[in-house]
């Protein structure tokens, strides 16, 4: 008989697909529960289940950014140009918002090269670099789950037989829902339109 | 949680079976596809040579609108009305009646389309399966009839080409076309189809390149480029599915599933 893994979907979504008619509203009940903050939206990106872990080793979710603004986006640790602009340039995103608003943004940024970009390296650039912990997670998916988080937020990428990785960049607001409120392509000086988002999502936040 | 789990499950194979017996579906046909290497049209400067291929089974048609329909019986949180936007924007099975109805009028046994990545992807778990990499399919898709690669063929290349100029307005074909070297059909000529790494392809066939600001947003080696320019069925393809994002369909994109040699649901 057919197995039925549902590998990426959300706890909440998975525990629907288990239900039949006869329990719905018992599972209904019980899938509620498993949301920590009242129902997603349907065009919320924390329906994706994708598992994680920072740059200490600790397993989180995706999901687990409800609540909060945050800035997402995907690098990798051996990249020589691009990645480290894209930390200066949230760092000028940051600069550019009143200090109790960049406190409130959370930054996440999710490895492309999760073969190679352990909880170590992961550390060793969070280190390097002086991110605070309290605003900055650095992490790492599995192979699937990274191509799935790159395929919902638009990012492209192929890693190389060199084991460079071509990639796209983009740096993507996220409301405390997990929807997209704005996104942007441009390093180096931050493009003063998504700051000016950025700063009005934090304050709605509030 | 754990409890409902448990009691749900023999209702949930009923329902699969009811389901497929529904819609009169069979277990999918996969055949296999022996290893070897591929010139692919895809190239790039770090990655010039032939690529290697390990073996995999390929199902043999694409997925039909029947076996779609018994997927969403199975798994409700597909149908059109339940599954999240993230997944699956407005197009998703725009055409289709009521929630799970393929629809009477149209052919069960035409390919499905208007399906997202995310919901193929589901699909292809539900029968043990996954998307085929971009360079499974183009391995697969180089074969004719009686050659294992015959894009080396003027007159072949044509043929699958001439796809390309029918118009596209008409209902889609069953499928069961010819089967090609592998025992594969209707992988030119149907349906374009999802591939799990659509969002690899970066094709560089536009300006980003120069004084581009567009420039930085590629990171690491130089960008891919076509190698093979005669094969333009297959650069199309590729066109097509590099400017979709994941939650996309459109009415003339399906998919088919693969999965390792020898296994079984």
């Amino acid at each position: 008989m057919m197995h039925l893994p549902l590998p990426t979907l959300p706890r909440r979504f998975a525990v629907r697909a288990a239900c039949h008619r006869a329990l719905l509203l018992l599972c209904l009940g019980v899938a509620g529960l498993a949301g920590a903050a009242g129902p997603l939206p349907s065009d919320s990106i924390y329906h994706l289940d994708l598992p994680l872990h920072d740059q200490d080793g600790r397993a989180f979710t995706l999901a687990s950014g409800q609540g909060r603004p945050q800035l997402v986006s995907m690098f990798y640790t051996s990249c020589q140009f691009v990645c480290p602009r894209l930390i200066d340039t949230v760092r000028d995103v940051q600069r550019a918002l009143p200090a109790d608003s960049a406190r409130q943004l959370h930054v996440l940024l999710v490895t492309l090269d999760p073969a190679r970009d352990d909880s170590a390296a992961l550390r060793g650039v969070a280190a390097q670099r002086h991110l605070d912990a309290r605003t900055w997670t650095l992490a790492r998916s599995d192979s699937a789950g990274t191509r799935a988080l790159a395929a919902l937020l638009g990012v492209q990428y192929r890693i190389l037989p060199s084991g460079d990785i071509n990639h796209s960049t983009v740096l993507i607001l996220l409301d405390r829902q997990g929807r997209v409120v704005a996104q942007s392509t441009r390093l180096g000086v931050p493009d003063p339109a998504f700051v000016a988002r950025v700063a009005s999502t934090v304050a709605a936040a509030d | 949680m754990h409890a409902c789990r448990r009691k749900a499950l023999p209702a949930l194979l009923l329902g699969l079976l009811l389901g497929a017996g529904s819609a009169v579906v069979q277990a999918a046909d996969y055949v296999p596809v022996p290893a070897g290497s591929l010139r692919s049209v895809l190239v790039s400067d770090a990655d010039p040579g032939p690529v290697a291929v390990a073996s995999y089974a390929m199902r043999a048609t694409p997925v039909t609108r029947a076996e779609y329909a018994a997927f969403l019986a199975a798994q409700p949180q597909w149908q059109r009305e339940t599954a999240p936007l993230v997944f699956a924007s407005p197009g998703y099975l725009a055409h289709w009646g009521a929630a799970a109805d393929a629809g009477a009028s149209a052919s069960l046994t035409a390919p499905v389309t208007e399906v997202s990545w995310f919901a193929a992807k589901a699909f292809c778990a539900s029968e043990g399966g996954r998307l085929p990499s971009w360079v499974e399919w183009e391995y697969a898709a180089a074969a004719d009839a009686t050659r294992a690669d015959a894009r080396d063929d003027p007159a072949w290349l044509a043929r699958i080409l001439g796809w390309y100029g029918r118009p596209a307005d008409g209902p889609l074909p069953a499928v069961g076309g010819a089967a090609n070297f592998y025992g594969v059909h209707d992988l030119h000529g149907v349906v374009w189809e999802w591939v799990d790494d659509f969002n690899a392809l970066l094709v560089d066939a536009d300006s980003r390149a120069g004084d581009d600001p567009d420039r930085l947003k590629f990171c690491g080696a130089g960008a891919i480029s076509f190698k093979d320019r005669a094969n333009y069925a297959v650069l199309m393809r590729i066109a097509l599915l590099s400017s979709l994002k994941a939650a996309d369909s459109t009415s003339s994109l399906g998919f088919r599933c693969v999965r390792a040699e020898g296994a079984t649901p």
